[in-house]
């Protein structure tokens, strides 16, 4: 079953995803048929066909279809776990195009007050990197969308890199963001996120000198994210008309895609950024609030479902 | 030749180019070192932490390489908005140092304003303490920091990069502070240069510490309280880092310590190594050589590192640095990073830390709030791993025995954090030969310690 299963996934012309993915998959697959969903089994095959698809993969195919990529950004663990698996749902089939998960951690400096709030909650409810992984070894299979994760370097020293690549490899995770590793500091990153099949994303900001801008577009995997202000994470009122520049500048350095992201919170500002460029934004802080300062859980999720569906909308 | 940037003879340059991800080849100098432990003569020492002891030849690279790394410590660990101010504050830091007028003008405001030299005492009455019944024991003596200005060694960084962002442009100063002492330092500064300044205190230092916050707000800051996380100087730290990414145009980080990303444990250093080379010179005079025993305090490690920076080339000297151990390294509420940490990345650097088994970083305890940081420099993580200094900790009610046995013995009431380098003589001192020059960096005065002390001691 599993042979011709694999043999019926190999007309993916993926080079980035190692074949040891497509076992993952299948071992998934089983695990899913094991729990009560039915599902048709063609509707499995073209799940797991969408799943293996990498970030790189998933803005090509929307670069074809000329639409701009919508990616949200969560706190893992607040207020819950179960309330996030929940969440990733929802903002999948909102029509996310890449989720970024973010593992709460003890001293984020990239973070502004909404986020540190909720990394400060989920880790009083005893959020931990385990129980994060635990969680999305169910969760992964069921979405359609890849999954990114947004973490500091520590937990991943912690655990050592090459475990850290290959827990993620693992569960399914296909991208990483690590905003405190500096472009000088990433060769071992690299070499062992690419060694796994996982794309690390690089950042460049408005104080990043052009030449130094280049290289880092070189090296960045996935996407380009740019930063679109000078500080942390947080909803601003209006973007930054140096994003428009900024954009044009990183188009001329490369060909891969750029999404944007530090501020967005209103389709307002998603449609401006769409409209200078941009192949995708990022919307983090304004989905953490919703999710954090309910009044409940489920009116939170309910919260998070109208955000990202007008934010959908007002995207190509 | 292991070369470091030096105020007073810079002969190294680091350049603005943005390498990608290569580790320069260290150019080194092979030192041989004494083991740990190893005396000079007999008798053989009695502490058991002692390895046993054997002169090895251990290179000493360069402190540090021009990516800002001591051995594997160190580095740039910082959001990317940083990175240009981070070489911005490099090439700066490189050209003053190169800069006679610059240095003049440094010159004067420690000797006129801060109140430097300050002077190497031979503490008497501490010696004799110490002194065995056959009348044999090392010579102690005292570097006075606690005689500048604002009562501790914080103020000798805090002036010079006050003059380096005045260089610079920038008008806005932001800190971070754990006690106070080096918020106080950065008040005072700003006041004497005109700078608009910007404290981030952890909520529950400032409660600890009302009498400091208040010297700051007399002196002209702003004191912001941070709530985030354990509401102490780590979060204190991390949130003035966001601040610097969030107004890093017009805002210059005066770092407190040899902790952070590079350059600012190179830089700390270097303003700090004052005390080493004034010390060179008063041992010289007053009995013709170097010191054979250098004792610091280590928290985050800048008056440890203006000490031993100027002897970490003599390999005839012994360097020690004492943490806290707070309630004793077993119980889990200490600060002795270098004893109990793993290697991680903090604020910036690559360093010992005290992490719990997630990797999220751990609220130290030390009754001494300017030693209660998880983290150490980077510079002290790459000595203590080459073997070239010894740490070791010393608990909360040894440094308040100390505390009490200076104000006692030499009339000079040490700060607390002064107090743990002074509490680890009663393990040193029966180790050492007869004239030993021991010299112990005496960082701070106490008598911010005293609201403290009074809870806990009994006269």
């Amino acid at each position: 079953m599993a042979l011709a299963l694999k043999s019926s996934l190999s007309v993916l012309p993926s080079k980035q995803v190692p074949s040891i993915s497509y076992l993952s998959c299948s071992n998934s697959f089983f695990k899913s048929l094991a729990s009560v969903r039915f599902k048709s089994a063609v509707a499995m095959a073209s799940l797991e066909v969408t799943q293996t698809r990498s970030i790189s993969q998933t803005f090509s195919k929307l670069k074809e279809q000329g639409k701009v990529a919508l990616i949200p950004f969560i706190t893992a663990g607040d207020p819950d776990l179960t309330t996030t698996s929940k969440a990733l749902k929802v903002l999948d089939s909102c029509g996310s195009d890449l989720i970024e998960l973010g593992v709460p951690y003890s001293d984020p400096l990239a973070d502004g007050p909404v986020i540190q709030a909720a990394a400060t909650r989920a880790l009083a409810n005893g959020m931990n990197f385990d129980a994060v992984i635990s969680m999305l070894r169910e969760v992964i299979p069921e979405l359609s969308c890849p999954v990114a994760l947004f973490t500091y370097y520590n937990p991943i020293l912690k655990r050592g890199i090459e475990k850290f690549m290959i827990t993620l490899r693992d569960v399914g995770i296909q991208g990483i963001v690590v905003p405190d590793v500096p472009l000088e500091e990433t060769e071992n990153l690299r070499t062992e996120a690419a060694k796994h099949g996982i794309e690390l994303v690089l950042l460049t900001t408005p104080t990043t000198p052009k030449e130094r801008m280049k290289d880092i577009v070189e090296a960045s995997e996935g996407f380009v994210y740019l930063v679109s202000s000078i500080g942390v994470t947080g909803a601003r009122e209006s973007v930054s008309l140096r994003v428009k520049s900024l954009l044009q500048d990183i188009k001329q350095a490369t060909s891969k895609p750029v999404a944007v992201g530090f501020g967005i919170s209103k389709p307002e500002h998603v449609q401006q950024i769409a409209g200078w460029g941009a192949d995708g934004v990022i919307v983090g802080s304004a989905m953490v609030r919703l999710l954090g300062e309910s009044t409940s859980p489920e009116e939170g999720l309910k919260e998070l479902e109208a955000l990202t569906k007008s934010l959908k909308a007002a995207l190509p | 030749m292991a070369t470091s940037i030096s105020l007073r003879n810079p002969n190294v340059s680091l350049g603005t180019t943005f390498p990608i991800a290569r580790f320069a080849s260290p150019r080194s100098s092979i030192v041989t070192l004494r083991m740990p432990g190893e005396s000079m003569a007999c008798p053989p020492p009695l502490a058991t932490t002692a390895p046993s002891a054997a002169v090895e030849t251990v290179p000493i690279g360069e402190r540090p390489d021009r990516f800002g790394r001591f051995g594997r410590f160190g580095g740039k660990y910082v959001p990317e908005t940083l990175m240009y101010a981070l070489s911005e504050l490099e090439t700066a830091f490189e050209t003053l140092s190169k800069d006679q007028e610059f240095q003049r003008e440094l010159d004067g405001i420690l000797r006129d304003y801060v109140g430097r030299e300050t002077p190497l005492y031979f503490a008497e009455r501490l010696t004799e303490h110490y002194r065995r019944a056959d009348g044999t024991g090392p010579h102690l003596y005292l570097k006075r920091e606690d005689l500048n200005h604002t009562g501790a060694h914080k103020i000798n960084n805090a002036v010079g990069q006050a003059l380096l962002a005045k260089r610079l442009g920038k008008k806005r100063i932001i800190a971070e502070t754990g006690a106070g002492q080096h918020g106080v330092a950065t008040a005072t500064v700003c006041a004497r240069f005109g700078l608009e300044c910007i404290i981030y205190m952890g909520a529950q230092d400032m409660e600890r510490q009302a009498l400091n916050v208040f010297r700051m707000r007399l002196l002209g800051a702003e004191v912001r309280a941070v709530h985030s996380g354990t509401k102490t100087l780590k979060d204190a730290t991390s949130e003035a880092i966001r601040d610097w990414v969030t107004n890093v145009e017009t805002t210059h980080y005066i770092l407190g310590s040899v902790a952070g990303p590079h350059p600012y444990p190179m830089m700390v250093r270097e303003f700090h190594t004052i005390i080493g080379k004034e010390t060179r010179r008063q041992a010289a005079e007053k009995w013709g050589r170097a010191p054979d025993v250098l004792v610091a305090c280590v928290g985050g490690g800048s008056n440890a590192m203006g000490l031993f920076n100027e002897f970490v080339n003599d390999k005839e000297v012994r360097l020690i640095g004492v943490e806290a151990a707070g309630h004793g390294i077993e119980s889990g509420k200490h600060a002795a990073t270098l004893t109990m940490g793993e290697v991680g990345v903090l604020h910036g650097a690559m360093s010992y830390l005290l992490q719990d088994d997630d990797g999220q970083i751990v609220e130290p305890h030390s009754i001494s709030a300017g030693l209660d940081y998880p983290g150490v420099g980077p510079e002290h993580s790459y000595l203590k791993d080459i073997g070239r200094a010894e740490y070791y900790s010393v608990t909360d009610v040894e440094a308040l025995d100390a505390f009490k046995q200076l104000s006692r013995l030499e009339g000079i009431i040490p700060a607390l954090e002064t107090s743990h380098a002074l509490a680890y003589l009663e393990k040193l001192c029966p180790t050492l030969p007869d004239g030993t020059k021991v010299v112990l960096n005496c960082s701070g005065r106490g008598d911010k310690d005293v609201q403290t002390a009074i809870k806990h001691l009994q006269l």
